[in-house]
């Protein structure tokens, strides 16, 4: 599709058939005061070439460091071919294309990635994409309120293992459409929710449970155990989950004796960088009955007059364009080229291929445990089973260790203290099939060093 | 011309409600909003023994062109949904007027039934639109 631009006389005419002076005049119901015309934080604007010359030496800032902080953004081995295929110019936007018959290749390919997604998670159905895992959580919780028609109350359950920045996102999204959340703390020995716990604090009754697997310490949960507890309540099962990890584990589908209703996360881990948070690339899928009040676009399989596999999106019922205000969402075109990302990597690795990466993220973590709980002070903190993430416990500050291992060129983890009060001295590591054992013991000689620097006692 | 059956009571927005001999009332839309609406895919009906305030909007119909809201004519409670509508929403384009019913409630106030118009006060609506 070619871009156009508007000409000064194409403007000008535009704007004399509305009958205004200036474009600023399209904006006169904004209030003055809410208008900014000054931004002191922002520096001077650069020229293409300052600009080139300054992200070229940020961007050698991390050349040559090692990253092993997980967290909600995986690094792992991107086959060369993934971006050279999405990045074809005829697969080079971030929209779902409205239009059919202009758009075969890339709806087929949509529809493809929605096949993998729903057989990842083990649900029937799957969106074309939305902007990120955090964002879509928030959608789950909105589709299940809608959902839950046995369910009076608009209240819903979220662990605090949940991820805290898709918390944050959460609590922004939903907070003024009158949707209580109710914290679920985690147990301090084990770093998980249990059937019991919750069972003691929830009262009232709530629409849904959000379920995060592994959650935010790396941790695998009883699932089934939980699922069924809130489907025992008439509540719906929303899966947080890495799609990466179902590749070895239950998909949320089986979770239980019905399954969960709901699954979605961040598909980041199939073939998309890390990039400073983003672009990355959110999925929701899930059960037939709940497609209605599903957001985003949906891509569909159909035959055409002559009898030919076509393929179109579908149920758009559900969206503003057609709905309105009313619409399940304001999410519609959003992250379109990630998802041929994603789908360009499923269709290389194969389940196969993906077994392998998941199944060596695991083993390098297990190593990397095992080898920094022989340092003196270091322990693991919450014991059980556990995917390519860890909590180290360690003898002093988190967040000075992250800092002097910087220092070396090594991304030590995430230091829990600013999202756990409490957890100062707690380490979120994480591991993927991209480091070696050479990169492993470098980590851990680092570690020692650091641990060494400040003279402290156990 | 459209069917306008003579013994029900209908609404601008072109509801169509029945009085039954238990004193409920069983609600559908009319022949010529199906035939607007065209083939029917989706009907979402409102929850059993929730209230709804006359005008509110209570149940919302999908076709192959447009979602629709219906509106409750009288404020009252929802008794019974038209299970069938699940599995074919097409009964409201089939047979507006019997089999494909959307829901009976309970009316707040029995009267207000008598407010809503009549056969020949919906032929004029009707008549109204299309012109």
């Amino acid at each position: 599709m070619p871009f156009i631009p508007h000409t000064e006389n194409d403007v000008h005419a535009m704007l004399e058939t509305i009958g205004i002076r200036s474009i600023n005049e399209l904006f006169d119901e904004i209030p003055s005061e809410l208008l900014i015309d000054q931004l002191p934080a922002i520096p001077k604007a650069l020229n293409e070439m300052q600009i080139a010359r300054l992200m070229k030496s940020r961007a050698k800032q991390d050349e040559n460091s090692l990253c092993f902080i997980g967290a909600g953004a995986y690094e792992h081995h991107i086959p060369a071919a993934v971006w050279d295929i999405a990045g074809r110019v005829e697969y080079m936007t971030a929209y779902t294309p409205y239009q059919p018959e202009a758009s075969q290749g890339e709806l087929q390919l949509l529809y493809e990635y929605q096949t993998m997604m729903a057989s990842l998670t083990g649900m029937d159905v799957s969106n074309a994409s939305l902007y990120d895992g955090a964002s879509a959580v928030a959608e789950a919780i909105l589709m299940a309120i809608r959902s839950n028609r046995q369910c009076q109350a608009k209240r819903v359950l979220i662990p605090t293992t949940l991820n805290p920045l898709y918390r944050k996102t959460i609590q922004t999204i939903v907070s003024k459409q009158a949707i209580e959340l109710i914290d679920v703390p985690f147990d301090e020995k084990t770093g998980r929710i249990t059937v019991e716990a919750i069972d003691k604090i929830v009262t009232q009754e709530f629409a849904a449970l959000v379920i995060p697997q592994p959650n935010f310490f790396g941790l695998l949960g009883d699932v089934d155990a939980l699922t069924d507890w809130a489907h025992q309540r008439q509540a719906l099962v929303v899966a947080v989950v890495n799609p990466m990890t179902l590749a070895l584990l239950k998909e949320p589908g089986l979770w239980g004796e019905k399954g969960a209703d709901i699954a979605c996360g961040d598909a980041q881990p199939f073939g998309i960088p890390l990039s400073s948070g983003g672009p990355y690339l959110g999925f929701l899928c899930c059960k037939n009955e709940h497609v209605r009040q599903m957001p985003g676009r949906v891509v569909g399989k159909t035959t055409d007059v002559d009898g030919k596999t076509g393929y179109l999106l579908t149920l758009q019922a559900r969206e503003q364009h057609i709905r309105r205000s009313k619409a399940t969402s304001n999410i519609c075109s959003n992250q379109g080229l990630m998802a041929v990302a994603a789908t360009i990597y499923l269709s290389l690795l194969g389940p196969k291929g993906l077994k392998r990466v998941a199944a060596a993220s695991h083993q390098k973590t297990m190593l990397l445990a095992e080898k920094a709980t022989k340092l003196k002070g270091v322990e693991v903190l919450f014991h059980g089973h556990y995917f390519h993430e860890i909590v180290l416990q360690l003898p002093q500050s988190a967040k000075y260790i992250v800092q002097e291992m910087a220092d070396s060129q090594i991304e030590a983890g995430l230091a829990l203290g600013d999202f756990y009060p409490g957890l100062d001295n707690a380490l979120l590591v994480c591991c993927t099939e991209t480091k070696t054992e050479e990169d492993i013991n470098k980590y851990i000689e680092c570690l020692k060093q650091a641990l060494k620097n400040k003279t402290f006692s156990k | 011309m459209s069917n306008i059956p003579q013994n029900l009571r209908y609404t601008k927005t072109h509801e169509w409600v029945r009085k039954e001999s238990d004193g409920s009332f069983t609600l559908g839309i009319t022949d010529h909003a199906q035939s607007l609406l065209g083939d029917i895919v989706f009907i979402d009906v409102p929850k059993v023994s929730s209230d709804y305030a006359a005008g509110k909007e209570c149940c919302v119909i999908e076709s192959v062109k447009a979602a629709s809201d219906v509106y409750m004519p009288i404020a009252g409670k929802i008794k019974a949904v038209n299970d069938a509508l699940t599995t074919a929403p097409n009964l409201v384009n089939a047979d507006p007027y019997n089999e494909g019913w959307l829901f009976k409630f309970d009316a707040v106030s029995a009267t207000d039934f008598e407010s809503l118009l009549d056969a020949a006060a919906y032929t004029a609506v009707e008549q109204a639109d299309a012109h």
